[in-house]
């Protein structure tokens, strides 16, 4: 058989076969349903973003909070993170002046 | 009165997501006639369809206005229709033990007396179809646009984003392999 010859008239039926463009009803009112749906899927996306970060944020913030309340309470108040701090910052202050003792 | 295109696609880009339907009412015929090129399920057709219009929608920004809008949207038509084809490389295996009657009554026609047999016989039409079935997804794109279609090695360039020495080489190839399908195809019925 001459594939050949067959290649030919097969790729002539092919170019007689007329383009089928029928469009199923409605089909463009399908599209923009889904257009909507992809528009509020953007918004439904950020918002669960959001609500993860809250319930996250306060989640820590619980945590912080339930650690601070059950720390055991320091009676001596020099123990203050402040009260050092400034003791720290002013230790210098406090030196006694020796340059004019003879 | 038809808002002009330009327009249209203005109003989309600015959020009118209404202004779409028109464009998707007047170019839908010729997508869907692209898709049915490509697929034989009407239900992957119109997936085909959808994923064309929400990647046309998706991307209007980069439609730049220089050339007509049907043509940068039948590049993304050819373009999925080419990534559908190679997610779908069924039945490309099978031989051709399924061909119907009037299919294997053409070829005794076209074995008796090449002349005879009509092109525009129904029996032909299924050949065709069931040949470009077996080729591979480069092969069948360009045996469809060059061929059958009979656009030019630089449209079709143009359209599947292919350099046109890769276009070139790509036909050599797909015809070559079009042959050897065929050539298998007559060695199972006639040998």
């Amino acid at each position: 058989m001459n594939v050949a010859e067959l290649q030919k008239k097969l790729i002539a039926a092919g170019r007689r076969q007329p383009a089928d463009d029928r469009v199923p009803y409605a089909f463009e009112k399908r599209i923009l349903a889904q257009l909507r749906a992809q528009a509020a899927d953007q918004w439904v996306f950020w918002a669960r973003g959001m609500w993860r970060a809250a319930a996250s944020c306060v989640a820590v913030a619980g945590l912080l909070g339930v650690i601070t309340l059950f720390q055991p309470q320091t009676p001596d108040n020099s123990r203050d993170l402040s009260q050092d701090f400034e003791n720290a910052l002013l230790a210098s202050a406090d030196l006694p002046d020796t340059s004019s003792v003879p | 009165m038809e808002r002009p295109e330009n327009e249209l696609i203005a109003a989309v880009l600015q959020g009118d997501a209404a202004s779409f339907e028109p464009l998707i009412v007047k170019y839908s015929p010729r997508v869907f006639a692209t898709a049915r090129r490509y697929a034989r399920r009407e239900s992957e057709i119109e997936d085909i369809v959808q994923e064309v219009w929400l990647k046309a929608f998706n991307k209007l920004h980069t439609f730049r206005g220089e050339a007509p809008f049907e043509h940068w949207l039948m590049r993304m038509t050819v373009r999925t229709c080419y990534d559908f084809l190679r997610g779908h490389q069924r039945n490309r295996e099978s031989f051709f033990s399924e061909i119907s009657e009037p299919e294997e009554d053409w070829l005794e026609k076209f074995v008796g007396d090449p002349g005879n047999a009509a092109e525009d016989a129904d029996a032909a039409k299924l050949l065709i179809d069931r040949v470009l079935e077996k080729l591979s997804p480069e092969a069948r794109l360009v045996i469809q646009l060059l061929e059958i279609e009979d656009r030019s090695v630089k449209e079709i360039a143009k359209l599947t984003g292919w350099s046109v020495p890769l276009v070139k080489v790509r036909a050599f190839r797909a015809r070559r392999e079009m042959r050897k399908i065929l050539g298998r195809m007559t060695q199972d019925k006639y040998l």
